[in-house]
């Protein structure tokens, strides 16, 4: 086990909102991200989970200052990351990464694999020969188990697995120190998730990465992550050690979420509690008042419409939820 | 729980094959020679990856492969041959016998016309109900699929509705004229999973109370084995493994069906350094080499394996499988290599 | 995929038959002029305006300056294609640069460079030809002026709205996450994408403006004697159109036949490109 390294990234109060214009009627402002705060260490690898609505990519996206952010700050390396602008914004991009969820998508149709996986080399290191950028995206390609056979690639010529390793090769030929993953397997069959989930974790540990995994399938988090962020309708619900979130869970959404898993094992599955979580996700236009939860908690009081939950300590994790210690952990 | 019946089976396919034509004349063969039953009140999942050919046999029960496909075999319902029958006769069955229940909600519902429209139109279509009866229908089943006030809902649009609304909403629409048989594939996969666990227990309600059979594509070992009774594997194109639910998981007889469930992180118990991955991809239908498609990817292979196809054959009560290799699966440590 | 797109051209009936015409005729209006021993310009006083005489010595008539129709016509055709596809060159360039610019900058610049655009639609063309032509003369570089700064306008706007939906694009976001910005952004990734599209509406503008060469031609505002388009052309052959109909007929077929071909062709273009869309 590594040595515990020293803080990387500290985010506090991020919120993001998105104004919409609908014909006809004034701008509604949508809340897709609340005062989300979490620190990130060095070579660690923080999960956030979440449903529609969570929020959980508008995160990303405004840390990679793709979207503004509405308040807080981000701190990566001594610089706020949300308030960095020109050169220094510029720089910055050499060190946080994403990956996304569609690969294919997020391949230019036009572009060969060699010429996507070089093209943050022309940006950031334009003394580059041809020759030399090649060399490069020849060894990155081999770095995530790709011969070089793949160089002249197009996109529409590989599989969504191969199209992901060549958007790995891409993020991390600058040795960027955070990586982003939006859904990174969500799109892959089932025999090629454990490839590349298992190439994500060889690569992290190779090159140092921290890593932050967005994700809807728990079980992809619980294997690839050491701590944990819940999130639901933008307001974290719970940010815990990955231990101590998959058997003691503490915050009702937790739980309920655990327990709508689908698990690949009939015994086990009828041997689960029936507790479904009833209901259907708020819009997050009109978010309930006070915990955005109570809707659909099982154990909701008149405390939590009015007041929202802070985030605190209860057990060893970090939970939002007035009644966390009489709710017994799942 | 209504256990398959050895009567007359509801669905029986035969040596169904189907095979899309190219620009150069080729035939690309997707499904190659299926055998399946459903029995009445039997949910039957159909596992397997993108490419397998699973949704492609769904949709050839009804015929639904569109024009380039060519289709081969016996699909017979309650003993009537349905392979290769005109569209009007396959009309009053579908919708009305046999249902379909798609992945995306979205495009499932007409987004000019509201609910209660689209709800009344399978009646009327189906048995020229009258309006206000159909109407009531459409409320009941509403009900029946757990959307809260019904009669409101019936004038609303889709895309009034969230996800698992309409989702549900379709669930309904398929239930309208009373199936004996609803097909749905990869029903829950664009939903919440919190959602997505509201429906997968819906439909089971759904068998419970109605005694509706069905047949359940998914590439989620989880959403089949939380649903199904019966679960056939499929590996490009051909069935590689047919079994219980409890069986196929407790000891499966085929290396692919085993390599699956390994694969898959567990929400409990050990974690790995590594997870178990099926090293290759996938085939490539338009080159399909002879021998079992799986062996280049087979932990197991042996040498016949890449030159005769192995025939489906039991290898315990109700357990069926297509492999060479004989000997009961060891739980292989570490990667499957 | 452009071997696909390829195979798909080859494989439309229409599109085989007008890139052959047009081939063909390409081909004519380099060769017969220098073939034949008729030029552009020398008059024949013995057979002024005389009908074809397919086996003799005029092959197509002649003018009624006694000029050989077949090689007034082909030289015609050079001229017509060359404006028609200088111009279009040029347009393309100038429409590109513009409506990828405005689209990818967005906000205010695109409002005011659209605005730019929107005025200059509202210009009507013919009014607009005869203002240049009185302040800067007659000549073939008038013409060229003269469609070049009316026939970006469609293609900006094209590339403009194409720019827009790209830039919603994954491809797009990650490369923004690369560090590419502002103009590389454009020439790497927007132009290349919006190429498809370009070519089929640059395939179709030729003929608009070899048409619009014509009307100007036709006009009087056009190229100049002893210089020859199709529209000058068609222009001449019209004013005698009753006693020497194949005055008018021979240019006027040329002139349908280049359009049409080009039509076609930038149909099939657009069906190889999205073979989706509507047949």
């Amino acid at each position: 086990m590594s040595a515990v390294q020293p803080e990387l990234l500290r985010v506090t109060g991020l919120s993001v909102s998105y104004r919409l214009h609908e014909a006809g009627r004034r701008a509604a402002l949508l809340h897709a991200v609340r005062d989300v705060s979490f620190e990130l260490a060095g070579g660690q690898t923080l999960g956030i989970v979440g449903e529609s609505g969570s929020g959980k990519s508008s995160i990303a996206r405004a840390l990679l200052r793709l979207v503004p952010a509405s308040s807080g700050q981000a701190c990566f390396d001594g610089q706020d990351l949300l308030q960095l602008r020109g050169a220094p914004l510029q720089r910055m991009r050499r060190s946080l990464q994403l990956i996304f969820q569609d690969p294919l998508a997020s391949l230019d149709p036009r572009m060969s694999a060699e010429e996507t996986v070089s093209e943050p080399l022309r940006v950031f290191e334009p003394a580059l020969s041809a020759a030399e950028r090649s060399a490069r995206a020849r060894v990155m390609l081999e770095a995530v188990g790709l011969s070089e056979r793949y160089l002249p690639r197009l996109p529409h010529e590989l599989s969504g697995g191969q199209a992901q390793r060549i958007a790995i090769a891409r993020a991390l030929i600058l040795r960027p120190r955070l990586l982003f993953c939006d859904e990174p397997l969500s799109s892959l069959d089932v025999s090629i998730k454990s490839q590349i989930g298992n190439l994500l974790m060889q690569l992290q540990a190779q090159l140092g990465l921290s890593m932050v995994f967005i994700s809807h399938d728990l079980a992809a988090v619980r294997f690839a992550c050491s701590r944990v962020l819940v999130l639901y309708l933008g307001r974290v619900m719970e940010l815990a050690d990955r231990d101590a979130l998959f058997s003691a869970a503490r915050h009702p959404y937790t739980r309920a979420l655990l327990q709508s898993a689908p698990l690949p094992d009939p015994r086990l599955a009828r041997r689960r509690p029936a507790g479904t979580l009833g209901g259907e996700i708020p819009s997050p236009l009109a978010p309930p008042s006070g915990c955005v939860f109570r809707t659909r908690c099982a154990h909701a009081i008149d405390r939590c419409a009015a007041q929202i939950p802070a985030l605190r300590r209860v057990g060893g994790s970090l939970v939002a939820c007035h009644r966390a210690e009489e709710i017994a952990p799942y | 729980m209504n256990s398959p019946s050895s009567a007359e089976p509801l669905l029986q396919l035969q040596d169904v094959s189907v095979a899309y034509r190219t620009a150069s004349g080729a035939a690309v063969p997707v499904v190659r020679g299926v055998n399946l039953q459903l029995a009445p009140g039997e949910i039957l999942g159909l596992a397997g990856e993108s490419g397998s050919g699973k949704t492609q046999l769904l949709l050839s029960i009804i015929g639904l492969n569109g024009q380039h496909a060519q289709l081969t075999g016996s699909v017979r319902y309650r003993g009537q041959e349905l392979l290769g029958r005109p569209i009007a006769e396959l009309n009053r069955v579908r919708g009305a016998r046999i249902a379909t229940v798609f992945q995306d909600p979205a495009t499932a519902l007409n987004p000019y016309l509201p609910i209660g429209r689209q709800l009344s139109e399978v009646l009327r279509f189906h048995g020229g109900v009258p309006g206000r009866l159909a109407r009531e229908r459409a409320c009941e089943l509403l009900e029946a699929v757990q959307v809260a006030d019904p009669q409101r809902r019936l004038q609303q649009y889709p895309h009034e509705l969230s996800g698992g609304m309409r989702q549900r909403v379709v669930i309904a629409m398929a239930l309208m004229a009373s199936p004996e048989i609803l097909l749905a594939d990869e029903p829950t996969t664009a939903l919440d999973v919190t959602v997505q666990s509201q429906i997968l227990r819906l439909l089971l309600q759904l068998r419970e109370r109605h005694g509706i059979a069905m047949v359940l594509v998914s590439h989620d070992m989880g959403v089949i084995a939380g649903l199904a009774d019966r679960v056939a594997v499929m590996y490009a194109g051909r069935i590689v493994e047919q079994a219980g639910i409890d069986a196929l998981f407790e000891q499966p007889q085929h290396p692919y069906s085993e390599a699956l469930q390994r694969c898959v992180p567990s929400l409990a118990g050990p974690l790995p350094q590594r997870l178990p991955s099926i090293p290759g991809a996938p085939p490539d239908p338009a080159a399909l080499a002879p021998g079992c498609a799986f062996a280049p990817r087979c932990a197991y292979r042996l040498a016949l394996c890449e030159q005769r196809l192995p025939e489906l054959r039991e290898a315990g009560p109700g357990h069926w499988k297509a492999c060479h290799y004989d000997q009961p699966l060891g739980r292989l440590r570490g990667e499957l290599t | 995929m452009s071997s696909q797109v390829l195979a798909r051209l080859r494989a439309q009936r229409l599109t085989r038959i007008a890139a052959a015409v047009l081939a063909a005729i390409v081909l004519a209006s380099l060769l017969v002029p220098w073939l034949s021993p008729y030029d552009s310009y020398t008059p024949d006083f013995a057979l002024l305006s005389h009908p074809p005489m397919l086996a003799g010595a005029h092959v197509l008539g002649t003018d009624p300056l006694g000029r050989d129709l077949l090689v007034r016509v082909m030289w015609g055709c050079r001229i017509s294609l060359a404006i028609g596809v200088v111009a279009t060159l040029m347009s393309v360039l100038i429409g590109v640069s513009w409506g990828a610019i405005a689209g990818y900058a967005g906000g205010t610049t695109d409002q005011l460079m659209m605005r730019v655009v929107d005025v200059l639609y509202s210009v009507p063309f013919v009014p607009f030809v005869i203002v240049l032509t009185v302040l800067f003369g007659r000549g073939l570089w008038l013409i060229f002026l003269a469609i070049g700064a009316v026939s970006w306008l469609d293609i900006a706007r094209i590339v403009r709205g194409q720019t827009l939906s790209l830039k919603q694009r994954e491809f797009i976001e990650a490369a923004r996450i690369a560090g590419v910005h502002g103009i590389g952004m454009i020439r790497r990734h927007i132009v290349p994408n919006l190429l498809g599209i370009v070519a089929v509406y640059a395939t179709l503008t030729i003929p608009a403006v070899i048409l619009f060469e014509a009307l100007l031609s036709f006009l009087g505002m056009g190229v100049q004697s002893p210089m020859a388009s199709l529209g000058s052309l068609v222009a001449d052959g019209a004013s005698d159109m009753q006693s020497h109909p194949h005055l008018l007929i021979v240019p006027a077929a040329f002139l349908t036949a280049i359009i049409y071909a080009f039509n076609y062709l930038g149909d099939g273009l657009r069906k190889a490109l999205d073979p989706r869309g509507q047949p």
